[in-house]
């Protein structure tokens, strides 16, 4: 019989049974889908990173700055030239066009290191001129130069690789547009410097050098973003197996008569194998690309939620544009066919072990049950252990994800055997037969729909995890926020100048408390950004900052000028107490403060340290003077709002409101949350999916079970209400271990991963209207699955129950 | 002449377009606006050893000969190029229109080290000061005491080698062409082209860190312009030869659609003898080959009338220079009716 033959006997089957057809290409579908979409998203926000980091180099030649975050002097540039050093200038300012902010880069072409920009953009005799001099050319991202289309600017030359809103020219051109004749942001170092150069800080004291950070810093920093992403796009796709692993096997039940038919018609058993494996194949390779395709379209629906997310947690700038590599296409159609066939092997396995004769029927269920509990029992042991030791070894993120991998697959290996011990010990309190047997009954079944009830238990605690992280942290950060923001208004000038004004408009005013400065001078510790905020001594942080953890009296001590308060991110990451010595690296000499106490500083993506104003201004005297808190009479605030901007001529961004910078935060925060709040709902509708298709696999499994009973009197109407109590209560059941599980997520979330992500730890509330919300989801869910089969029990002929007996099935 | 090589690499550098594409033969390019070459103009010194910002281009170019402890013959170069990219606009700050590049080369019978620098002008990172005389690129400086170039001090250095040598004047300046007024085609094109090339020079060179004294011979030329070719040229071959009687000779000849050679003789003792045209006629005697390119490094000079007939030879015929704008400059030696050692630079091979 040929293979082809075999083909179109075996396809046959899903010609005739088109649901079944649909339900096994969308699971594998949407199996691929989520994992592909959530590649698709991490590939473009890392592409993003990677231009961001590559731009001039930043991640491959070492750098010079200048100590405390000063501009290097165009003086000191000469020095180190003229020492022999082979360094180019950059400078980077913010700036706006036509109202759209802008990072501006200045770079010098001729002394920049071979290839720093990017690939040969100024190279060339043409190119090199049109940049260096007037009438000035500038570089952008495709989108950046779309967005600033007839803007006042020199004309803008396309490069695909710059990062988002960055506008790179000539130093020239940049330092005029600034008005920043003679600074420089940071020098680029070139790979060959010749044998014998002075140090960097004997020619110019105020400068240091660094390497290179080696991985790049938005990298590290979002990488637990990323790998949230991945696992719940790995989630996803075991819950989308499980879809699969129920169609496969209900189409392999049925078609157990057409197998020992083509069997008994001559073909070997090799070859039907072989066709099963080919019709697999074929199945999988469509359902592949269907994937690809719903996975490109939910990515490119989430891009934008997964850029304001990146950008409102980390600051990290990602293009809204997503690109579809080959390599991508590839590996989606390849785990749709790896899905397809890990969700199949059983089905194969037991084909392949199919004689030409083997009776139909169950067989002894009970004791290959007992055997797969123990099985699965024994699994998850090693699995709890093997997360346990992840963890212990490895306690970044990395292992808070095994953790909690472990944990929840651990707990899913061990639902059947909790389910079948409580049904056990039902079935011993039954008293009449017929309960006895509907106990047993379910029991019997559960060995079917363990597979989908263990993904709806993934799927429920998940969902309870996350819900209860995000909502616990929106309540932490709404009250935080409420401490954090005690000034009745925000007011900044655009110069010293203005903000001079300001200070005068606003002090000769009664109804104006006092004005606290908000000043700061930015650097690095130890690598990592820094701002420094000096603050007038009041009562207003008194009262209201939120402090985790201090020393008695922690703002006496700042105001003794020799302390300092450090935000919980900096507190963790170099890790930190009160009581410490933190040395700052002020331009002129370093300055070792104390740490009276450390505050949280939610959604801050670098770091922060509170000293008393004198202090930081002796040291820094160059800070920038302009911007404060305002304390008013709150009644008055908006008033006092409008008259400030209509005095001054102030734009509408200088003068903020408490409430609008609350709403902001918040919307900041919504934005924050919103991909991770939709591919929960996609993971739980993936699970409700799973579920639906499991159960009508075993309605089609269910008749021979049924017919006896049926036969024995009992009517279908009973028959069937039994089925439908069976699946809901099961899946009640289901939700009630989801919570503990889910509990137990949210605290790893919490208190493992979110500290290494994030940097600070949230407290653990409990939200038992969320438990209760998910756990009716999914009975509506589990009884909506059940109706079709149930509903179809009911209508089913006599007959064919009938037939079961002559068939001996 | 063989400075005409910055013609080429800084108007390649900065000319737009066409004019790029045409790599040596851009330097035939028109500039309207800068100031121009005239025959009348008498050269001043010391005011002309500093720069002239109003002409197009304009180099300090030193070469010298060399001979380490052992007598072993080495040549070194040290040349800082000056071109304005416009005819005006600001010379000050980061927009100033001057641009500077630096080459500078040590080589042996069988190494040739060399490095390059590019700066813009106007930030102090590169430039000329008249009092005292001083020319520089970041590290490279070529210092004298006073307003002169009766006695400087020239040091450059690479990823492998260093120099610093102090040179000595024991001779007059020399005039080239018409009192320094030096005709480059029979078009007119011209430059303002004087040459110092009477230095002894004492020293110290390093080549991968082993520092060695040496002594020699220098020769330092000097020259500016604003179009010193002719369309139609598309490179050239330079000789400036020290004879051992004390006489200093320089010839080229510049390949075009016709070939344009002339050249001086200074005598010890004389003022220059511009020769009359030709001297770099006949086809070379050998060539080398490098990768690319098919070099002469053997040559016949001629001049019948000072009873000159010699051969020169590249010291080392991989004197190739590697960069943005490639070139050979390198050492030679002169053997026949004089004998004697010099310099030869080549373009448009």
């Amino acid at each position: 019989m040929t293979l082809s033959l075999l083909l179109t006997a075996l396809l046959s089957h899903w010609r005739r049974r088109p649901f079944q057809t649909v339900s096994l290409l969308l699971g594998l579908a949407v199996a691929t889908a989520l994992f592909s979409g959530v590649q698709a998203l991490n590939a473009a926000a890392r592409a993003s990173y990677a231009r961001a980091e590559s731009l001039l180099g930043a991640d491959r030649f070492d750098e010079i700055t200048a100590r405390g975050g000063q501009a290097i002097l165009l003086s000191d540039y000469i020095a180190l030239r003229r020492a022999g050093w082979r360094v180019s200038p950059v400078l980077e300012g913010g700036s706006t066009v036509d109202g759209r902010p802008v990072t501006l880069v200045g770079v010098e072409p001729l002394s920049l290191p071979p290839g720093a920009l990017g690939a040969g953009l100024v190279d060339g005799a043409a190119a090199l001129t049109g940049f260096l001099a007037p009438p000035w050319r500038l570089f952008a991202a495709p989108e950046t130069a779309a967005a600033l289309a007839g803007a006042d600017l020199p004309e803008i030359q396309v490069v695909e690789d710059l990062p988002a809103g960055t506008l790179i020219g000539d130093i020239a051109f940049v330092s005029a547009r600034l008005d920043r004749p003679e600074e420089i942001t940071r020098l680029i170092v070139g790979p060959r410097q010749k044998p014998g150069l002075d140090a960097v800080e004997t020619i110019a004291p105020r400068l240091v050098l660094t390497p290179p950070t080696g991985q790049s810093d938005l990298g590290s920093l979002t990488e637990s973003f990323h790998l949230n992403l991945t696992a719940f796009g790995l989630l996803s796709f075991v819950v989308g197996l499980f879809i699969v692993h129920a169609t496969v096997g209900l189409a392999f039940e049925q078609r157990r008569p057409l197998l020992r038919t083509l069997r008994a018609l001559g073909a070997s058993n090799r070859a039907v194998i072989t066709a099963l494996v080919v019709e697999l194949l074929a199945l999988s390779t469509l359902a592949g690309l269907l994937g690809i395709i719903f996975g490109y379209l939910m990515a490119a629906a989430l891009l934008p939620d997964v850029a304001a997310s990146l950008g409102g947690l980390y600051g990290a700038p990602v293009a809204g544009t997503l690109s579809l590599s080959p390599l991508w296409w590839g590996a989606g159609i390849g785990i749709s066919i790896a899905g397809a066939g890990l969700a199949a092997a059983a089905s194969l396995w037991k084909a392949r072990g199919m004689t030409i004769l083997e009776p139909v029927g169950v067989e002894a269920w009970r004791g290959a049950e007992m055997r797969r509990l123990r099985v699965q029992r024994l699994l998850a042991l090693a699995l709890g252990l093997v997360a346990l030791i992840g963890y212990r070894t490895n306690p970044g993120l990395i292992g808070g994800f095994i953790l909690m991998g472990g944990l929840l697959i651990g707990a899913a290996l061990l639902l059947p055997s909790g389910l079948a011990a409580l049904l056990r010990h039902l079935a011993a309190t039954a008293r009449d037969p017929l309960r006895a047997w509907f106990w047993a009954d379910t029991r019997a079944q559960l060995g079917g729909r363990s597979l989908a009830l263990m993904a709806l238990l993934l799927a429920l605690s998940v969902n309870i995890g996350v819900g209860t992280m995000v909502e616990g942290f929106r309540k932490t950060f709404f009250g935080w926020l409420d401490q954090r923001l005690a000034a009745e208004l925000y007011v900044g000038g655009r110069d010293r100048a203005e903000a001079e004004a300001i200070r005068a408009w606003l002090e000769a005013r009664p109804e104006v408390d006092v004005l606290l400065p908000i000043w700061n001078a930015d650097f690095r510790y130890r690598g990592w950004p820094v701002g420094l905020f000096g603050i007038r001594d009041h009562a207003t942080y008194r009262d209201n900052w939120p402090i985790l953890d201090a020393l008695p009296d922690p703002w006496g001590k700042v105001s003794g000028g020799q302390a300092a308060l450090i935000s919980e991110q900096l507190a963790r990451r170099f890790d930190l107490a009160p009581g410490d010595t933190l040395t700052l690296p002020a331009p002129e000499a370093d300055w070792p403060v104390t740490i009276a106490g450390i505050y949280s500083d939610y959604g801050n993506t670098v770091g922060q340290a509170i000293v008393a104003l004198p202090a930081l201004l002796e040291r820094w005297p160059e800070v920038e003077r302009l911007r404060y808190g305002v304390r008013a009479d709150p009644a008055m605030a908006e008033t006092l709002a409008a008259e400030l901007t209509e005095a001054l001529a102030l734009g509408d961004r200088q003068v903020i409101d408490q409430s609008a910078l609350k709403a902001l935060s918040r919307r900041i925060f919504e934005t924050t949350f919103a991909v991770t709040v939709a591919l929960n709902a996609l993971t739980l509708a993936v699970a409700g999916l799973a579920l639906f298709t499991s159960l009508l696999t075993l309605s089609a499994t269910r008749l021979p079970q049924l017919a006896p009973a049926w036969a024995m009197g009992l009517p279908r109407a009973t028959l069937a209400r039994w089925e439908l109590q069976r699946t809901v209560m099961l899946a009640a059941l289901t939700a009630l271990a989801a919570i503990p599980l889910g509990q137990g997520v949210a605290w790893i979330l919490t208190a493992v991963i979110n500290v290494e992500a994030f940097g600070w730890r949230l407290p653990l509330f409990t939200f038992p209207d969320q438990w209760l919300r998910l756990a009716l989801l999914a009975l509506v869910t589990a009884t909506l699955a059940a109706a079709l089969p149930v509903w179809r029990l009911m209508r089913l002929p006599p007959i064919t129950l009938l037939r079961l007996f002559s068939d001996e099935k | 002449m063989r400075n005409n090589l910055a013609f080429a690499v800084l108007a390649v550098l900065c000319l737009s377009g066409p004019a790029a594409a045409q790599g040596y033969a851009g330097l035939g390019q028109s500039v309207e606006g800068y100031a121009t070459v005239r025959p009348d103009t008498p050269l001043r010194f010391p005011k002309d050893h500093g720069a002239h910002p109003d002409y197009r281009i304009e180099w300090w170019y030193l070469t010298a000969n060399l001979r380490d402890a052992a007598g072993r013959d080495m040549g070194l170069q040290w040349t800082l190029f000056r071109q304005a990219r416009a005819a005006s606009g600001p010379d000050e700050g980061w927009e100033s229109r001057q641009i500077w590049m630096g080459h500078a080369a040590l080589t042996t019978a069988d190494t040739h080290r060399s490095a390059e620098i590019f700066a813009r002008g106007g930030i102090g990172q590169a430039g000329v000061t008249r009092s005292p005389l001083t020319a520089g690129i970041d590290d490279w400086a070529l210092v004298s005491a006073d307003e002169t170039l009766d006695q400087i001090r020239v040091t450059a250095s690479g990823d492998d080698f260093s120099y610093d040598v102090t040179l000595v004047a024991e001779g007059p300046l020399v005039l080239q062409g018409d009192r320094g007024y030096s005709v480059k085609s029979d078009n007119g094109q011209a430059s303002y082209y004087y040459s110092q090339p009477h230095y002894t020079l004492t020293g110290t060179v390093t080549r991968d860190g082993e520092a060695e004294a040496v002594t020699g011979t220098g020769w330092l030329d000097r020259e500016w312009s604003s179009q010193p070719l002719s369309g139609d040229q598309s490179g050239w071959d330079w000789f400036a030869l020290t004879l051992d009687d004390g006489s200093r000779v320089m010839m080229f000849r510049l390949r075009g659609t016709d070939t344009f050679s002339t050249g001086s003789w200074t005598a010890p003792g004389q003022g220059p003898v511009t020769p009359a045209p030709g001297g770099v006629t006949q086809t070379p005697h050998a060539t080398h080959k490098t990768p690319g390119r098919e070099i002469p490094v053997r040559w016949p000079l001629a001049r019948p009338e000072k009873g000159l007939d010699v051969e020169v030879a590249a010291l080392n015929p991989d004197a190739y220079m590697p960069m943005v704008f490639p070139y050979w400059e390198g050492p030679i030696r002169v053997e026949g009716s004089h004998s004697g050692v010099g310099y030869l630079e080549m373009t448009g091979y």
